[in-house]
């Protein structure tokens, strides 16, 4: 049993993926043991009309509700970019958000940004910041897209306590080192799509500990099994494996449906 | 998951916990058997200059033929040598593959492939059977290194040796590109490490250069075994291909040098 917080529906822009088709990715994950997915959409990194993106994933989700949770798209750039928050919340009755800085055009010390996450915590939604998508070496040479920023990242964190944020795709951008920073600075998850180096999972745990990290495959843009062998590569104990692939996201979820 | 014989064509002992050569060794292959990984070859392991003196290519080959004296059955290595100093570089081949334990060379980023610096180098090479293995990248985001070679680079060389083998590394990052670049040259393999674990990588390669030219490799221990496990173990190919991406081709490559050393 395992939930997946790092999932993507819809197009990929830049190349198509075998598991594109939200059927056939949803037969992977069951197959690889998936009990739930927390689903973004790709179509959110660049389209504009996001409540379309947004409706689609709604119905992608319902359709295959027993696997699937959907993580909205809010982008503070766009014009009344509040009206996609509550249709998140009541309309689609979302358990959180996924954000793209990057691909939006706006850094971590943004007013918008600071008003975003303290509407989303007041309407008890979990926040998804993906801090990266993919490597910055091979993206496209038309449209590269630097990793978020997340220097004001502790800041930010400290004035929301109630805020719950997950970071997804963190570490290409930050050091283990400073992820535990971030991690002291409120209440921040880790996912280890991105997460590199040997026994990795050993390596952040010792930084953020077993309760902040979860798992993440970023699929299907990354091969799903990377982030299953990452726990075998670990090493550690059956029931912090447990934690990381369902206990701790279990948590995260329950208290934000209070 | 199925089980394979896997065989790393890519190690670095640099970021593993250890006093010695011996013990990072050790360290490494206890990870490695969480996956069953068999055998592990060993790229320098010192310093990541990129433009190593003699003294540092030297060290650098001392340390990993220390890392390896306990684990012959396990490891192999492979010489660090550069287009900067190419006579200093082939009397290390002389020391570490012709009277030493050593199967291939290593070329990274100190020069470019396509200079004719590297023909003394690959002509050496050639005559011990020895693997080669030259880094490339193609850097989008305008951080290649000067001397960092690209799949082009390696093409132009492996063009004026052409009944010479050489592996491409990481294929380019970009692999989209680099199977391209390499594709019409069936003397180059690609390697799949050192990469983000993106969906579609192994398949392609398989599809346009056939399975017999790819080689599984990890990058450890900058990166996880897992995640590069994971671009053949998750990629929708014939179990026949994942056998021979896994260990066969690269086995093929370096019982060639180790045939030579014994009848010598
Ligand atoms: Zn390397």
């Amino acid at each position: 049993m395992t939930i997946d917080t790092n999932i993507n529906l819809e197009r990929w822009p830049f190349r198509r993926l075998s598991l594109e088709e939200t059927s056939k990715l949803v037969a992977k994950l069951k197959a690889s043991g998936v009990t739930q997915a927390w689903a973004g959409s790709f179509d959110g990194l660049l389209h504009r009309d996001i409540a379309a993106v947004n409706q689609r994933l709604a119905d992608a989700c319902r359709q295959f509700a027993d696997l699937l949770r959907p993580f909205g798209t809010v982008n503070p750039v766009l014009p009344d970019w509040h009206e996609d928050l509550r249709r998140c919340h009541e309309v689609h009755k979302m358990p959180g958000l996924r954000l793209h800085p990057n691909f939006h055009g706006y850094t971590l010390d943004d007013p918008r940004f600071a008003e975003l996450l303290s509407l989303a915590t007041d309407r008890g939604l979990i926040v998804q910041l993906a801090l990266a998508m993919e490597d910055e070496r091979t993206q496209h040479a038309l449209h590269r897209v630097p990793h978020v920023d997340p220097k004001p990242l502790a800041g930010v964190v400290a004035k929301l306590p109630k805020l719950r944020l997950v970071l997804l795709n963190a570490f290409r951008s930050l050091s283990l080192l400073q992820c535990g920073e971030v991690a002291k600075a409120g209440q921040v998850w880790f996912d280890i799509a991105m997460l590199e180096s040997v026994a990795g999972v050993t390596k952040l745990i010792e930084k953020v500990s077993p309760e902040r990290v979860l798992f993440g495959s970023h699929s299907p843009l990354f091969y799903f099994e990377s982030a299953e062998l990452k726990l075998v590569e670990s090493g550690l104990p059956e029931a912090v494996l447990q934690q990381i692939r369902i206990g701790n996201a279990m948590k995260l979820l329950a208290v934000s449906s209070d | 998951m199925l089980q394979y014989r896997v065989w790393d064509l890519h190690c670095h002992l640099l970021g593993i916990v250890g006093r010695t050569p011996e013990e990072k060794m050790a360290n490494l292959l206890e990870i490695a058997d969480r996956h069953g990984i068999e055998r592990l070859c060993l790229f320098f392991s010192r310093t990541w200059s990129k433009t190593p003196t003699p003294e540092e290519l030297k060290a650098d080959n001392d340390f990993i033929m220390q890392a390896m004296s306990h684990w012959a059955n396990r490891t192999h290595g492979f010489c660090y040598v550069s287009g900067e100093h190419v006579d200093f570089s082939l009397s290390e081949m002389d020391r570490c593959i012709q009277n030493g334990p050593m199967v291939g060379i290593k070329l990274w980023v100190a020069k470019r492939a396509n200079e004719r610096d590297l023909d003394a180098i690959i002509r050496k090479a050639s005559e011990l059977k020895a693997v080669i293995f030259q880094h490339t990248w193609f850097k989008q985001d305008g951080t290649q290194y000067p001397g960092e070679s690209t799949p082009l680079d390696l093409v132009e060389l492996a063009k004026r040796h052409p009944q010479t083998h050489f592996i491409c590394g990481h294929a380019g990052g970009q692999w989209e590109m680099g199977i391209r670049a390499i594709r019409a040259f069936k003397n180059i393999s690609i390697e799949l490490a050192g990469s983000d674990p993106t969906a579609g990588f192994t398949e392609m390669a398989v599809r346009e250069l056939g399975h017999e030219r790819i080689i599984y490799g990890s990058d450890s221990a900058g990166r996880s075994f897992a995640s590069q496990l994971a671009k053949v173990y998750g990629a929708d190919i014939s179990e026949e291909a994942k056998r021979m991406i896994f260990s066969e081709n690269l086995r093929r490559l370096i019982e060639q040098p180790l045939k030579l050393k014994k009848t010598r």
